[in-house]
């Protein structure tokens, strides 16, 4: 799925978000960029959807593999080109 | 790496700029530690356009001699002096068994901040039900929402700051519900009466928000949707009804994070570390200010942290006029506390099938055979997850009136690495994370 960044006069950042390209304005966070691939953060224990609750790095919904490593909060991490986010 | 510090501050909100702030102007070796990328706490994110004041403050900083650690969490203490932080963003995978450091102090600022609190009501995991200041910060963060139709409910002032923020980037606000009855609030507004500068903020957020149905004594009492949010079910006076929706912005209030003062043996008193008229706790050389001593928004926490950066530095002569406006602020503290209180009505929302447990998955339906967090702890796994119970805490506290389990290290899951490299938490310790880790490391 592909997005585009809303402000056409910054420089957008594109990631990828399972494999998808992502384009997000400097700034974004990854769980951010994450939600606007369409895709949960995490699937829970039982087998359902997750997405961010917190937004503040407590709640620990959004960790996701990011560049190889592991259960990262992409609350508390901004975007950067050519990131590999991974979220199952 | 190790490194000693004179003045050690610990969150880099508005009590913790302004402790470092005023801490460095004694010449002494000051740092500023927090786990977010940039300093600015949970009110001065970057993406907001950030107040007179915030601007004032954050130039300060950045004009102050102070040691900036961002993007570190503390997660340990082996002995009192000492700090183990590890690092919260992205390191090269070859300098990851050094990615932690020790932290030596002479004094120490905690200035943790607070988190929102969450009840458990059916639907509450979907995706696209948040925390009122989660969305916000989702937001902030670059989320991108205009167009959609937001449902803003809990408690507490956030509810209109977050509404009003949410509005102006060109969303929908459907309804404001806040738990609070409109009797209890009506003495709350009386006294902002005598706060000149939070009038002028509640005028300004009341323009902004005009239009949208602002409901006292309503709540949220279940969300649906398939796969994501898509209606809440309001209810207000015995009446239920529906409202389709895009995101529920949900928070029912603040509570202090206290996991670091609890883990340095800081007294606390009804929730809040106690301090004396310095900040200082009951630990000597650790002070605290902002939040963890009370929720007072944020010109108490800059005030607070200005008298603890102060006296850690022994210049308490120049905090006489702060200490009258703390006096001043803690009044405000009370009144927050008063009109915001939880309707015992909240404690019945969650259904026996409603997760209280976020990390494990752990239902009201199990966990109300316990009589306390340590029982449902052991038999259930409830708040043995990533979060260490900071969410379900803070829920089953008020819905069974569990108290909050005290804190082991870690204070939050640290990698293996780091920690066969620090060597805290102990092998044989139930409860302790390590075997959480090696459990999630292999989901
Ligand atoms: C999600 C959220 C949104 C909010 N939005 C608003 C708003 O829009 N308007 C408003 O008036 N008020 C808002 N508030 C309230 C406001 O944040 C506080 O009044 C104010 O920020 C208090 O300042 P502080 O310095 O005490 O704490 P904070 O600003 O919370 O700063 C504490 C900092 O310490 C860090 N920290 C905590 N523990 C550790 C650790 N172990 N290691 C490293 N770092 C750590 C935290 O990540 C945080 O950055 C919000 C609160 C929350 C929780
Ligand atoms: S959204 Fe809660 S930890 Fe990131």
């Amino acid at each position: 799925m592909h997005e585009h960044a809303h402000k056409s006069d910054t420089p957008a950042i594109t990631l990828t978000v399972n494999g998808a390209a992502v384009s997000v304005a400097p700034g974004t966070t990854v769980a951010a960029a994450i939600l606007i691939s369409g895709s949960p953060t995490r699937i829970s224990v039982t087998g359902k959807p997750r997405a961010p609750l917190c937004g503040m790095g407590i709640c620990f919904e959004c960790r996701a593999s990011i560049n190889g490593f592991a259960h990262r909060r992409s609350c508390q991490i901004l975007c950067e080109s050519g990131m590999d986010v991974r979220t199952l | 790496m190790n490194e000693h510090f004179h003045v050690l501050v610990i969150g880099a909100g508005p009590a913790g700029i302004s402790a470092a702030v005023r801490a460095a102007e004694s010449g002494g070796h000051v740092g500023l530690l927090d786990d977010n990328p940039a300093a600015g706490g949970q009110i001065w994110r970057k993406g907001a356009s950030l107040p007179k004041t915030a601007r004032m403050w954050l130039a300060r900083l950045n004009a102050a001699s102070v040691e900036r650690l961002h993007g570190w969490h503390v997660f340990g203490s082996p002995t009192s002096g000492v700090l183990f932080a590890e690092r919260t963003g992205l390191a090269s995978p070859a300098a990851e068994q050094a990615d932690f450091i020790e932290l030596n102090y002479d004094k120490l600022i905690l200035a943790t901040g607070a988190r929102e609190r969450f009840l458990p009501f059916p639907g509450w995991t979907l995706p696209n039900v948040m925390g009122a200041g989660g969305l916000d910060a989702m937001v902030r963060g670059g989320l991108r929402i205009k167009g959609k139709r937001i449902v803003v409910a809990g408690t507490g002032p956030l509810l209109l700051a977050v509404a009003a923020h949410l509005a102006h980037r060109g969303t929908q606000i459907l309804a404001i519900c806040e738990q609070a009855p409109l009797s209890r609030l009506r003495p709350f507004a009386m006294r902002l009466l005598t706060q000149p500068g939070k009038v002028a903020q509640g005028i300004g957020l009341r323009i902004a928000t005009r239009g949208t149905h602002f409901y006292t004594g309503c709540w949220p009492v279940a969300a649906t949707g398939r796969g994501r949010l898509e209606s809440v079910t309001l209810q207000r006076r015995g009446k239920q009804w529906e409202l389709p929706c895009d995101y529920l912005a949900c928070g029912y209030h603040l509570v202090p994070n206290l996991e670091l003062p609890r883990l340095l043996g800081c007294g606390i008193h009804e929730g809040f570390v106690t301090t004396d008229k310095w900040q200082q706790t009951s630990i000597p050389g650790v002070l605290c200010a902002g939040e963890p001593t009370g929720i007072g928004g944020v010109e108490l926490a800059i005030v607070e942290g200005q008298i603890a950066g102060l006296a850690a530095t022994g210049r308490v002569e120049k905090a006489d006029d702060l200490i009258q406006k703390r006096t001043r602020g803690q009044r405000f503290v009370r009144a927050l506390r008063e009109a915001f209180e939880l309707d015992p009505r909240l404690r019945a929302l969650p259904s026996a099938e409603t997760l209280v447990c976020r990390c494990e998955d752990v239902p009201f339906g199990v966990l109300r055979d316990y009589t306390s967090a340590r029982d449902a702890k052991l038999h259930t796994r409830c708040g043995m997850g990533a979060c260490q119970g900071r969410i379900c805490g803070a829920a089953t506290e008020f819905v069974f009136g569990w108290a909050m389990d005290s804190m082991r290290p870690p204070i939050l899951p640290a990698s293996l690495s780091t920690l066969a490299a620090t060597g805290v938490g102990g092998a044989h310790d139930p409860s302790n994370t390590t075997s959480n880790q090696n459990r999630r490391d292999t989901l």
